[in-house]
């Protein structure tokens, strides 16, 4: 280390471009000691860029970094950690299959011997900084073997061990489950008393939460700077997307509905999971016409399997899906989509799309050996693009043309590519999976507006999510799902987080 | 012959024939835990094996000749690394695709290697080689002392290296970086660890070892040189290493097996057995690959970037 602790460290009108895009606009940004900062922003407003500058691993085109009062210049992380920067990324810098020892010896020089790494004292200092912190971490266990929330703890004292004294956190909770969520927060709440922290979000609860001041992030440019105390969610929300924002909430009246057979009607499903066991024990559900049940629970108790085997994508050992009476169970994804079932999937990067190929080529693939599409095994292109022209329209897709690859589009409107091909289609179920993870509110809002018009035209939707409020805005009816089986299933306007919390730990009865 | 002696003749002789393969693929098993694949060993050995041909030819009866076959080692494993840089450049730096330019590198290695043979040397000739050291005490051991100590230095030396190289990747800091830069390199850029540089040396390094390799083939296997003396076995190299899991010991595993197999091919042949010799020519090849197919796929365990150029401004 040998630089003197960071009590000022001050950003003056740093720039940065990239092909095409000017990702950080003469930004100021100063954060004093032991003090929580957040930043603020939607997907693509700069935040991570601009992070990534500070810790060396992007050179700014202009402007100038001062630590107490004096320029510095980083070439490399190296130089960041020397001054006592550390940063946790979205995504986890955890080598997969290494130890977590490994992992933090990558970074700790110290040791790095001539013809030898000294792991044992990279134990020790783990151990060490686990304690001190209240991180319960096992330095021996391999990383592919820990669970995301554990994963996000390595990560945190991996940044400690390397001697950050001052925290840059990039969307820490966005892969977190809500407990796990809280556990950080109030953990990132005690360390404040000695460190100074950045704290990346676009989660507005966890902003007020955590930090003291926040500034906020549009298209590269600060648009908004003070004492976080001072204003409300809805307030930043507005600032942070430029127009005031409201999640919208489902209305559920007084329809009582459950028991009758559904639209979709899942019964006594059974399915294997990638390790041969019993994902699924006997899942049973129903869902009306014009109604959305939402699915809560703790990822990896069956969610997965459940939207793959509806989907014709994962074998079904026993029981029946049935959308308007047809026997989906057994049959393959074709005859799936054929009757009729959208489907938003997890991972909308290589499930949702092909990225390589085109916005307007993405919004036909369900159909494209259809009347519509093709003809005498020729693409009608005129058709195709038509379609993508109407569609980019009523979804307000922001692309810079539908010939534009898909993958190069941003995780908002990558989902919205999806959701126009999935709704356009004029389906009679829907099944959405995590449909805003990692989303920004201005996308969240869009997305869940579509979800409730859909609901009024009639289309039974099951949604699965992991944010609870999410479910609660969005859901007529939650199913519980624990250990691949529906533990219970309550009227949304009934539920509160704390019961769906206990639901979703496995207590049943109250 | 009985059967006895059948089976020690498979062993005396598959045990040499492994070397060439264990060198090369143990070069590989760096290039690939740095995530890097390089089709082109095939090329850099017979590169390798072309230099280290040269001094024992040209200087023979000269007074440098006593020291030709370590001069020519040396040449082949500078050649080799200065090879394997090049290939670096071409995939690291401009980052083209590693399977064609590995395929490239192979072309030219071989190419340059029969080109320059024909114009300098001509003919095949034969050179002296490396002899057979036996080693003091231990190859007199009954069958064991046949097998394994009564052979060239160089067999030796690339059975001892490989602890040598299993501790390189598993217990210091610069095997460490390899399989980082491997496996995430975002991961390595984001604490600070070069992966251009680390990429470099590990290409320069498993170039070496290819060098090595190819100069084992003209100075102790076949003491001659040749356009087709190294024949697929830099691919095979290549295929070793996924064979042993990215594991210097596996390697050794798998190049023994191959070896052995080649060995028994040539004993069936050798011995007049009624079998028709072309499936016995192909027995190795058609045993790597059943093995590969049986073998269990485990999880987690080797390079998952591998053959994928690194840029850290590319945004995910």
């Amino acid at each position: 280390m040998g630089h003197e602790p960071i009590r000022s460290l001050e950003l003056r009108g740093i720039t940065k471009r990239f092909p095409g895009i000017l990702a950080c606009d003469h930004i100021d940004l100063s954060v004093g000691e032991h003090s929580v900062r957040a930043l603020v922003g939607e997907n693509g407003a700069g935040k991570t860029t601009l992070m990534n500058i500070l810790m060396g691993l992007y050179q700014p085109d202009e402007g100038r970094i001062l630590i107490n009062g004096r320029d510095v210049r980083f070439r490399s992380p190296n130089d960041a950690f020397d001054h006592g920067i550390g940063m946790v990324h979205q995504h986890f810098m955890l080598v997969q299959n290494m130890t977590v020892a490994e992992n933090v010896a990558l970074g700790m020089k110290s040791s790095h011997r001539s013809f030898r790494l000294d792991i044992a004292a990279v134990r020790k200092r783990i151990l060490e900084v686990s304690e001190r912190h209240e991180l319960p971490v096992n330095p021996d266990a391999l990383v592919w073997q820990l669970s995301v929330g554990e994963q996000q703890r390595v990560e945190l004292v991996k940044t400690l061990c390397l001697g950050a004294r001052f925290l840059i956190l990039d969307e820490p909770t966005s892969a977190l489950t809500p407990q796990e969520t809280d556990e950080l927060i109030s953990l990132l709440q005690k360390m404040s008393s000695e460190l100074s922290i950045v704290f990346i979000s676009h989660k507005l609860h966890e902003v007020k939460a955590l930090s003291d001041t926040v500034s906020i992030l549009r298209r590269g440019k600060i648009v908004f700077e003070g004492r976080t105390e001072n204003h409300s969610p809805a307030d930043l929300a507005a600032l942070m997307t430029g127009h005031e924002v409201e999640l919208p909430r489902v209305d559920s009246g007084s329809a009582a509905r459950g028991g009758a057979p559904g639209l979709l009607s899942i019964r006594e499903l059974r399915v294997k999971g990638d390790r041969g066991n019993l994902a699924l024990d006997g899942v049973s559900l129903e869902i009306a016409p014009g109604e959305i049940v939402g699915l809560a629970g703790v990822s990896g108790n069956g969610q997965r399997e459940l939207a793959e085997a509806l989907n014709g994508l994962r074998p079904v050992e026993s029981g029946s899906i049935r959308l308007d009476g047809a026997e989906l169970a057994g049959g393959s994804a074709g005859d799936v989509i054929r009757e009729g079932m959208g489907y938003i999937p997890e991972d909308r990067n290589t499930e949702g799309i092909v990225p390589s190929f085109s916005v307007k080529e993405n919004l036909v693939l369900k159909d494209i050996g259809g009347k519509e599409w093709s003809a005498g095994g020729f693409l009608r292109l005129g058709a195709i693009a038509d379609n993508a022209k109407a569609l980019r329209e009523r979804f307000d897709i922001r692309c810079p043309s539908t010939d534009t690859a898909a993958g190069s589009l941003s995780g908002g409107n990558i989902q919205k590519v999806i959701l126009a091909r999935e709704l356009a289609r004029g389906p009679k179920a829907l099944v959405a999976v995590y449909p805003t993870r990692g989303l920004d509110m201005g996308a969240e809002e869009f997305i869940h507006k579509q979800l409730l018009a859909r609901r009024s035209e009639g289309v039974a939707i099951l949604l699965i999510s992991e944010e609870l409020e999410e479910i609660m805005n969005l859901s007529d009816r939650i199913a519980v799902i624990y250990k691949g089986a529906i533990l219970k299933v309550v009227p949304g306007k009934d539920a509160t987080k704390r019961s769906l919390g206990l639901l979703m730990a496995g207590v049943a009865d109250e | 012959m009985n059967a006895g002696s059948f089976v020690l003749n498979i062993l005396i002789l598959g045990v040499p024939f492994s070397v060439a393969l264990l060198l090369a693929a143990l070069g590989e098993t760096i290039n690939q835990r740095a995530g890097i694949f390089n089709l082109g060993c095939e090329g850099i050995m017979a590169m390798g094996a072309f230099v280290a041909f040269l001094p024992p030819f040209f200087l023979a009866g000269t007074p440098l000749a006593g020291s030709a076959n370590l001069i020519g080692l040396a040449l082949a494993i500078g050649v080799g690394a200065l090879l394997g840089v090049l290939f670096a450049l071409v995939v690291v730096t401009f980052r083209a695709p590693q399977g064609i330019a590995g395929i490239g590198l192979q072309m030219l290695g071989w190419g340059a290697a029969g080109t320059l043979f024909r114009h300098y040397v001509g003919g095949v000739t034969g050179v002296p080689g490396i002899q057979p050291v036996p080693v003091p005490g231990l190859s007199r051991i009954p069958i064991l002392g046949k097998v394994l100590f009564n052979h060239n230095p160089l067999v030796y030396i690339a059975f001892l290296l490989v602890p040598v190289f299993w501790y390189l990747l598993f217990k210091t800091p610069w095997g460490l970086k390899v399989r980082a830069v491997g496996t995430y390199p975002r991961a390595a850029d984001s604490l600070g660890i070069r992966v251009s540089r680390v990429r470099y040396q590990a290409l320069a390094l498993g170039g070496a070892m290819a060098g090595l390799a190819g100069a084992y083939l003209s100075l102790a296997q076949a003491k001659m040189f040749a356009d087709d003396l190294i024949a697929g076995r830099g691919f095979i190299a290549v295929a070793l290493v996924y064979f042993g899991r990215w594991n210097p010991v596996g390697v050794m595993g798998g190049a023994l097996l191959f070896s052995l197999a080649q060995a028994l091919q040539l004993s069936i042949q050798v011995a007049g057995i009624n079998f028709p010799y072309e499936f016995a020519v192909m027995l190795p090849y058609v045993l790597v690959i059943v093995v590969l197919a049986l073998v269990r796929k485990a999880k987690m365990v080797g390079p998952t970037e591998l053959g994928k150029p690194f840029d850290r401004e590319q945004r995910i």
